[in-house]
């Protein structure tokens, strides 16, 4: 029906009723297909319109390559103690050594370990330990909640049950509580090798029944449309073909829920070690950094805890501003 | 009414099954209990006492029923670390942590509303934006890292208040205070600071983003079209019904904050049950775990508690049974 | 007219949206004198209701009133200051919403929202707005209104609580009541209470009346003109029974065409072809046109001014001499200039 008047009208348009925008911006993008669609949708716009997303995109991209390419792009292994010249200890950042002449972007600690190299490495660890554990939590989550809106009944009470109760834990306690008992559990020879899958576990664990509610709202939605009921009718496993209606529909709000938390994993990961129960010194994480460097705070060497401190804070702040972003993307009721 | 809060308490006993049984299980298969509580030299008969007084001889229901009568008079065994009774450790530690997060929570609430409401009512405006963004900050940086800052800033470099610690502190009874000396208030207030930031944070955002709710709702267009002074509607009618909803999650999330002071007490070195726990976590020391597992669910369960009751006095719709049947 | 109450002159109001500027009221204007019920319908999004927040002054941004004045008794109210719209509001102009489940704070009894009500815009001292508000209560038809003032809003049945908001609307005596769909989240059988009541307060006191509805039923019951309005411009308005029974404008015919009566139940139940267009593409020329079965070359051009002609205001080509061969002259009807149509087709 536009199509038809359009042409010969468009002139009047213009001078009597003002300019029209919203012709203006869906019409090139219409003929351009998905690439310049994607870019006209709703995201993209949102994205483009927000400096602040695109400057947490741009750190978090950046830091997230560093981390990844640490070995190649650091001048030394700072965890191989053959590499470490004692003589460069507590270098001050920019400045050269006092004895070996060396200069170090972000300085060294007493050992003479290059700061920016840790910084680097522990990004590393607290990244992988963040991205499995979120990975764990999104998986027993999404699971659960599948099962819990797709069997009704006592499961979804039980599992429901256990959630609520869960969320009503900080997760740190609920970490700490797994990190104890894992303590108590594995041999003391094994515990140092350990370290890292107990941490993925005690955080994953601690961060599961978000993901739980979300799926299982949207399964008891699904669950009572009809297809369901015609899958089994010509003899399709019901739960399967749910599975498939559903996940889409999730992907939106599971997509949000993980980003934070992998904000909020890092962060995590960062207070476990901290409190001396996560990584330890030989395979330190960016908390098990800042727990070491805390000691030379009252001496006057502020770059050991300075620029392990700066790194997880602008990591932890740019996924969680990411995920602030998307979630209002997605949802612009919400705003 | 009385149905209503009589099923929350019904909740919150089931709730705390569940965790004394977790604790439990703790308890009873992490490690051996006996050989970890008494020494080395501990004698056979020793060790068979205190097998049949955690009553490690009955069968497994059995033994949890004993779990649970010995943890409602508050005997937890013993700790594996320091050799003391845990309920000891527990009733020194338990003054410093519930002063501590009673402040917090006191600061939390009352900037986290005032900020809150502000933030709502001044949507746009520059100061309002710039709480926001500081309180999206604020959530992203971890409360040890906070610590850390304000005691760089406060105690290294300005040197106006203590780094650790609790300061001087008086006995009251077995309770110890540190609220009557200059020296133990001068104490709390980073740790009161760091402590209730993040709760601050979370509560304030709670309130704006309920208050741009309600002040959408029907009953406040119609309060504008009846010329009530906008002023009116916001703090009468916006904030009040604002508050239900927020009284439940803060009240919960305030009931957290004594676990959240198990990292601002680590920061501060202070004397709290938090710290105790983290000790325990680093030596596996189970009983001491436990036993604080159960004192955080009973906190909770009784902030639960607190919040329904509270419901019930501010939404006179869950009144409704009395003044129907008038 | 001297006791003309409001008078809305070429009224505009736009929102402005990313995908481009929202033209939700176009140039309407109408009168209503002193007692008397104007009736305003159209589909949803025909601009019915933002006519009446424009009115009021409780337009919501990103929407802003473009252009055009709003006068009441002679007064213009559209660029009053904040504050002192806000005293027009409550005081002069009353409002009632469509759903009174929602339109009264939960948490506070009547009592306490009639006396804030009656306060903020009189001198009354809170017993003496007690008073007044038992009154009115008594007036809008609330039994034994002494005991359930001091009652929450959910104690009350829906109709009930609509009788609350007409007592809350009416609280100053305003000059103007603006009801926005009042009747529509009601039982059928409430709704006509609800709607005599209206009728008898505006008679009793004088006071005139926006009804803002999609119902025709309660239009035709309560309305002493009416207006028809289409993509955020009146299409036809004139005297209520003129209107339902023989209605000018194509749109009008089609809207009136659609309800169904106990009468003619041989003629069938007309349906308008395609549906109103997006506010950000209205179609050049009458609105209407892309569905009006009597469409010719002038009417995708020329946007039609409302005409006064037997005594209605026809927005539509139709009716203006301008339009040659096409103009209805008197006598003819829309079914002669449907049979014009297809000979010339």
């Amino acid at each position: 029906m536009p199509e038809e008047t359009t042409d010969h009208a468009r002139p009047v348009v213009d001078t009597a009723h003002g300019p029209r925008t919203g012709d203006v911006i869906a019409t090139p993008a219409a003929r351009l297909g998905v690439l310049a669609r994607a870019w006209d949708s709703d995201i993209a716009f949102s994205f483009r319109r927000s400096p602040v997303t695109i400057v947490s995109a741009a750190v978090a991209l950046v830091m997230i390559l560093a981390a990844v390419l640490a070995p190649w792009i650091t001048p030394q292994d700072p965890f191989d103690a053959a590499s470490l010249n004692m003589m460069d200890g507590f270098t001050p950042p920019g400045e050269p050594n006092a004895f070996t002449g060396n200069v170090y972007m972000f300085g060294t600690d007493p050992q003479g370990r290059d700061m920016y190299s840790a910084v680097l490495h522990g990004a590393r660890v607290s990244l992988v330990v963040g991205l499995a554990s979120v990975a764990f939590s999104l998986t027993v989550g999404v699971t659960l909640g599948l099962v819990a809106g797709y069997l009704g009944g006592r499961t979804e009470a039980v599992i429901m049950r256990v959630a609520d109760v869960q969320l009503s834990f900080p997760a740190i306690l609920i970490a700490l509580l797994v990190f104890g008992i894992a303590r108590g559990v594995i041999p003391p020879a094994q515990q140092e090798q350990a370290t890292l899958f107990v941490l993925i576990f005690a955080i994953g664990i601690s961060n599961w029944a978000q993901y739980a509610r979300t799926v299982r709202a949207t399964t008891l939605v699904e669950k009572s449309k009809v297809y369901v009921d015609a899958a089994r009718l010509i003899g399709l496993k019901p739960f399967v073909v749910m599975v498939k209606h559903v996940l889409p529909n999730v992907t939106g709000p599971v997509l949000v829920i993980a980003t934070i938390n992998l904000a909020l994993a890092i962060i995590e990961e960062a207070t476990l070690s901290f409190l001396g129960a996560g990584m330890p010194p030989t395979q330190p994480s960016l908390g098990t950094l800042i727990r070491s460097g805390q000691q030379f705070l009252f001496s006057g060497e502020w770059w050991i805890l300075f620029f392990p401190a700066l790194a997880l804070v602008l990591l932890a702040l740019s996924i969680n501003l990411l995920g602030d972003w998307l979630r209002d993307a997605l949802n612009p009721k919400l705003r | 009414m009385i149905a209503y809060i009589l099923r929350s308490l019904a909740q919150g006993v089931l709730v705390l099954l569940v965790v004394a049984f977790i604790a439990f299980s703790m308890f009873r298969f992490v490690g051996d209990p006996v050989a970890n509580m008494v020494g080395q030299e501990a004698s056979l008969q020793d060790r068979q006492e205190l097998r049949e007084r955690l009553g490690l001889e009955r069968p497994f229901p059995m033994q949890f029923v004993i779990f649970i009568g010995n943890a409602v008079q508050g005997d937890f065994g013993i700790s594996y670390r320091q050799a003391r009774p845990v309920s000891d450790l527990m009733r020194e530690r338990l003054p410093a942590t519930l002063e501590l997060a009673m402040l917090s929570a006191l600061f939390a609430t009352v900037a986290g509303v005032g900020l809150g409401v502000y933030a709502a009512i001044r949507r746009d405006g520059f100061l309002a934006n710039t709480v926001m963004t500081v309180s999206l900050v604020g959530v992203s940086l971890p409360t040890f890292l906070i610590g850390i800052g304000l005691i760089y800033i406060f105690a290294v470099e300005l040197r106006w208040l203590p780094s650790f610690g609790r300061g001087q502190t008086v006995a009251i009874g077995w309770w110890t205070t540190g609220l009557l000396t200059e020296s133990g208030l001068k104490s709390l207030v980073l740790p009161v600071l760091t402590l209730g930031f993040f709760q601050l944070t979370l509560i304030m955002r709670l309130v704006r983003s309920e208050m741009l709710e309600v002040m959408r709702a029907d009953f406040i267009r119609f309060a504008r079209a009846r010329g009530i002074p906008e002023r009116t509607i916001e703090f009468r009618h916006a904030l009040r019904n604002t508050l239900i909803p927020v009284v439940t999650i803060a009240g919960l999330q305030l009931g957290s904050i004594i676990a959240f002071a198990i990292v601002t007490e680590t920061v501060f070195q202070w004397p709290g049950l938090g710290s105790l726990f983290v000790q325990a976590v680093q030596f596996a020391d189970v009983p001491v775990m436990a036993a604080y597992l159960v004192f955080v669910a009973t906190v909770f369960v009784i902030m639960n508690l607190l919040v329904d009751i509270t419901y019930v006095v501010l939404d006179p719709r869950l009144r409704g049974g009395r003044t129907l049947a008038k | 007219m001297t006791d003309t109450v409001l008078s809305v002159r070429d009224l505009r109001v736009e929102f402005h949206t990313r995908r481009g500027v929202l033209k939700a009221i176009d140039g309407v204007s109408f009168d209503i004198a002193k007692g008397e019920v104007l009736g305003v319908v159209g589909e949803s999004g025909a601009g019915k209701s933002v006519t009446g927040s424009a009115v009021i002054g409780l337009i919501d941004p990103p929407g802003r009133i473009a252009g055009g004045e709003i006068l009441l008794s002679g007064q213009r109210i559209d660029n009053l200051p904040p504050e002192q719209m806000r005293k027009v509001r409550g005081k002069r102009i009353g409002m009632i919403f469509q759903d009174p489940l929602t339109s009264l704070n939960p948490l506070y009894r009547i009592s306490e929202q009639l006396i804030e009500t009656i306060t903020t815009h009189t001198d009354l001292s809170p017993s003496q707005a007690r008073t007044r508000a038992i009154e009115l209560l008594a007036e809008v038809g609330i039994p034994a209104p002494d005991r359930r003032i001091d009652s929450y809003p959910h104690e009350f049945s829906g109709g009930m609580r609509q009788r609350v908001v007409i007592a809350l609307a009416l609280c100053a005596e305003p000059e103007l009541i603006i009801a926005d769909e009042p009747t529509t989240a009601l039982d059928v059988s409430v709704q006509a209470q609800i709607i005599t009541l209206l009728k008898r307060l505006g008679r009793e006191h004088g006071t005139a009346i926006m009804l803002v509805t999609h119902d025709m039923g309660v239009i035709a019951e309560t309305a002493d003109r009416v207006a028809v309005m289409y993509a955020g411009r009146v299409a036809e308005i004139g005297p209520v029974h003129d209107v339902v029974r023989n209605p000018l404008h194509p749109y009008a015919e089609g809207l009136m065409g659609a309800i169904p009566t106990l009468a003619g139940e041989e003629a069938r139940l007309v349906q308008i072809p395609g549906s109103m267009p997006r506010l950000t593409r209205i179609p050049p020329g009458c609105a209407f046109n892309p569905r009006c079965g009597y469409r010719f070359g002038r009417c995708t051009v020329d946007r039609p001014d409302p005409l006064p002609w037997r005594g209605h205001k026809v927005a539509c080509h139709l009716y203006d001499p301008a339009s040659g061969p096409h103009f209805l002259g008197e006598g003819r009807t829309l079914a002669a200039a449907e049979k014009h149509e297809e000979a010339t087709a």
